[in-house]
């Protein structure tokens, strides 16, 4: 546990360097994330946002080329020390991907896919998978038909449903990586709600390229350029008044 | 550790071991048999072995020379590379940037059929169809001749040379072809002068495959090339029968009383034989790599 | 208005439609050939009759019974190992010199001339563990054969499984394992089911291996264990066409095995070709 503890701090990340090889992708990246909030990561294309998100879930590890320095701590806990159990850990820290990824069997089979490796006893299996179905805002238009195949769901259901499924295996963090743009407006409107509702049972970091939606949703705002953190304040902050040159080019457009 | 992680780890050790069962048979495999082969050796000079041009098995004094069986190899894929190389080449080409996609999706498994006929079938169809013809049409005493082999060995071939050039063809990119077409370049000058030349490298690697499958062929050339261990004259072997090192071991070995000279002969060429085809792959696969990087 | 390249072009394009042309033409010419020659003469006592009269009358159904067996025996051993070898190569190997030996093996054994697998399994199987000229000796021969092809086959289908599924149940807190096992290998069944069935096609046509580990000339009756002989069908062609004293009397017998034998080759592949295609679409969706 690090000296300067403190319980309302979810995530705390302290000089945290990563290289893809020789390619140095994160530089000296400190921040404090609060527990449940939403926070949302920006910056231009390239920039070490979803690098960053992936260190925090070590999905970072499935990438041999990548080594990295410093100290993540999540709940008190370095993550990066030898002990920990990657496997329970990304357990607690759940992920949404960009692109909607349900495996290629039913919806029901989808949810409950975590619980049952994980051990969840037969017959509560169809109480998790409804809970998780309604927490993902999905149970009202799927629970007729949960033993069709998830893939025959639209881009926008499926990629609640992959949230659903994160959420049954009752993380405690959950990231985010664009997990909009590859939707539809209405879609994008739904699991922006969702998002709001999750932030009171759960710590939310989400990368997004588009600006309203950091506005709209979160609570506080990263902004990375170049891999590195150029600046970490709460989102009205960001947003209208900005410490930054960088971060006000970038909010206003006049950003490449 | 944790159980898990244990358990884990168990599981990708063991995984491993099949991995490792394929390098223990190919370690077995040269061990069984070089032991076999070499044992010749301590009764019948390998020097003997490699220059005599005699290959008498049974006779009194034996004769167990490579040559003729060597040089019957080599004549017989030689000419089935001669006749199956353009003609697979030329296939490949067609597939690949001429014919419209939907032919081009029947002409595949049409020439992958060739792959998957026996060849014990190849043989028989040698054997009953083109042995007569070659006997007729050149007026020859015999129509079990190299030259039947070859042309049944590059029908074999050809499958191989065909997927794999193709599979080189189609992955040169499709903007530098364009930037040739663009510079007014007919079609076919694109094809020669610049995809050709680009998928080369994965061209020669086919024909390699090609050769290598030939050389280990055994039951096509054994039953179409007559069998008789001398050394051919080039061309003119090509009009005789011959035989190569891979029919001698099928014909001889049922014959043989294990663990005599005999038997150990016929290991002793298997290894020559083994030999050779490794060399080709190695070839193969390290042009093939080659190319990898290029693209 | 023809200039000189378009000319040269005209040319050029003919010689390469010929060339796929004779291509072509072989492919009919062979299975033409064995199907019209063999078809009147398979029937059902063809495939279930034992041979008679020295093999020049009668069926070829030890030879069938026999080539199944080896099929059997000769898929329980590569199948096994191909599937689990290439989930270690795509999985777990990292670069290095294991991964470097276990990919080297397996293209050279893929290379290697099917009668040196003969020769070997003549002198491991059949002589040093003393399995004699067996069912035995020639189905870990031709396991050894086809362990390449599944191997590479099988390596082929876990790479199209989609990253995406790995890491989503990564994500999960899923164990590597587990993931493999939940959702990438269902996923690769398909493609593993192909490759399987291609070299179940070719057990069934090699010949020189087994002529050198156990296939036998003539058996009046079944095998009755895995330590017995055995006839089959390639090399039961093998010798009506070449080693009998009447091989122009059994040029019928002779047609019905080939044909026999390729039905079970070709449909094999047709089989695999239409498991793939049918999974391919799938994937599209
Ligand atoms: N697996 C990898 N191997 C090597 N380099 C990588 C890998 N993944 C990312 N990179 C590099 O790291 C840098 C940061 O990439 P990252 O994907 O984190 O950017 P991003 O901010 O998420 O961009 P985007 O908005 O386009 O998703 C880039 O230069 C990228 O090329
Ligand atoms: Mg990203």
């Amino acid at each position: 546990m690090p000296d300067n503890y403190d319980d309302s701090i979810e995530i705390k990340v302290e000089n945290l360097d990563l290289w893809y090889g020789d390619n140095q992708a994160l530089y000296d990246v400190s921040i404090d994330i609060p527990k449940n909030s939403v926070t949302a990561l920006i910056g231009p294309s390239g920039c070490g946002k979803s690098t960053f998100l992936r260190c925090l879930n070590r999905m970072n590890d499935l990438v041999k080329s990548c080594r990295i320095q410093g100290q993540v701590h999540i709940d008190g806990q370095n993550i990066y020390s030898k002990d920990i159990d990657v496997v329970g850990l990304r357990k607690r820290v759940g992920m949404v991907f960009q692109k909607p990824n349900p495996f290629p069997m039913s919806i029901k089979d989808n949810i409950a896919y975590g619980p049952r490796i994980h051990g969840a006893p037969k017959k509560d299996i169809d109480t998790i998978v409804e809970e998780a179905l309604r927490s993902g805002a999905l149970w009202d238009e799927v629970h007729e038909r949960i033993g069709m195949p998830a893939l025959d769901l639209s881009g926008g259901q499926q990629q609640r449903l992959c949230i659903a499924r994160t959420l049954a295996v009752r993380p405690e963090v959950l990231l985010f990586d664009e997990p909009c743009s590859a939707l539809d407006p209405i879609s994008t409107a739904k699991i922006e709600d969702l998002i709001l509702q999750l932030k009171k049972n759960y710590t939310i970091v989400i990368v997004t390229h588009n600006m309203q939606q950091a506005a709209r949703i979160s609570d506080y705002t990263g902004f990375f350029l170049t891999g590195k953190l150029v600046e970490f304040d709460r989102t009205e902050q960001i947003f209208e008044s900005p410490k930054e040159k960088a971060t006000e080019d970038y909010i206003t457009g006049r950003f490449g | 550790m944790s159980g898990r992680k244990i358990k884990e780890k168990g599981i990708e050790y063991l995984l491993s071991l099949a991995g490792i069962l394929a390098v223990l048979a190919l370690l077995l495999l040269c061990i069984f048999l070089f032991r076999d082969g070499v044992m010749l050796f301590e009764k019948y000079p390998i020097v003997s072995f490699l220059t005599e041009t005699k290959w008498y098995p049974t006779a009194t004094p034996v004769h167990f020379g490579l040559l003729p069986l060597l040089l019957g190899s080599l004549i017989v894929t030689t000419g089935a590379i001669i006749f199956s190389v353009p003609l697979g080449i030329a296939a490949a080409i067609y597939i690949s940037e001429i014919a419209t996609p939907r032919v081009a999706e029947v002409l595949k498994p049409t020439a992958e059929i060739l792959a998957g006929i026996p060849s014990v079938v190849y043989g028989f169809f040698g054997l009953v169809v083109l042995v007569p013809y070659i006997q007729r049409a050149l007026d020859l005493q015999t129509g079990q001749t190299a030259l039947t082999g070859a042309i049944m060995l590059g029908i074999m071939a050809l499958p191989t040379i065909i997927s794999v050039s193709e599979d080189a063809i189609s992955s040169v990119p499709k903007s530098i072809k364009e930037g040739a077409l663009a510079m007014g370049s007919t079609q076919w000058q694109t094809i020669y002068k610049i995809t050709v030349p680009a998928a080369l490298s994965g061209i020669s690697a086919a024909v390699m495959l090609g050769i290598g499958r030939a050389i280990g062929e055994t039951m096509t050339v054994m039953m179409v090339t007559g069998n008789s261990a001398v050394i051919p004259g080039f061309p003119s072997g090509l009009f005789e029968p011959v035989r190569t090192m891979t029919a001698t071991i099928a014909l001889e070995m049922g014959e043989v009383p294990m663990g005599s000279d005999h038997y150990h002969a016929l290991f002793a060429v298997g290894s020559v034989l083994f030999i050779t085809t490794f060399i080709v792959n190695i070839i193969a696969s390290y042009i093939k790599q080659r190319y990898r990087f290029h693209l | 208005m023809f200039s000189n390249a378009r000319l040269n072009e005209r040319i050029a394009f003919t010689f390469l439609r010929v060339a796929t042309g004779i291509v072509v033409a072989f492919v009919f010419v062979i299975l033409y050939y064995i199907i019209s020659n063999g078809y009147s003469v398979i029937s059902l006592e063809f495939l279930t009759d034992m041979p008679r009269n020295r093999m020049t009358e009668g069926g070829i159904y030890p030879a069938i019974v026999g080539t199944v067996y080896l099929i059997i025996g000769s898929m329980a051993v590569a199948l096994p190992l191909g599937i689990l070898a290439a989930i270690y190569l795509t999985e777990y190997a990292k670069p290095g010199r294991l991964t470097w030996s276990i990919e080297m093996a397996i293209n050279n054994l893929a290379g290697t001339p099917s009668v040196v697998f003969g020769l070997f399994g003549l002198a491991l199987f059949a002589r040093y563990f003393g399995f004699g000229p067996s069912i035995l000796a020639a189905s870990l021969t031709l396991g050894l054969l086809i362990l390449p092809i599944i191997i590479r086959a099988s390596q082929e289908a876990l790479l199209t499984v989609p990253k995406e599924y790995r890491e989503a149940s990564l994500a999960l807190g899923v164990t590597k394992w587990e993931t493999i096992r939940r959702v990438v290998l269902p996923s690769a069944i398909p493609g593993m089911v192909t490759g399987a069935i291609l070299s179940i096609g070719r057990v069934a046509g090699e010949t020189a291996p087994i002529l050198l580990t156990g296939a036998a000339y003539f058996l009046p009756r079944l095998p009755d264990s895995v330590f017995s002989q055995f006839m089959a069908l390639p090399y039961h062609l093998y010798v009506l066409a070449t080693t009998g004293t009447n091989i122009a009397q059994t040029r019928p017998l002779q047609y019905g095995t080939a044909l026999v034998l390729l039905m079970i080759v070709l449909s094999m592949n047709i089989i695999a070709i239409a498991i793939r295609s049918h999974y391919r679409k799938k994937m599209r969706r």
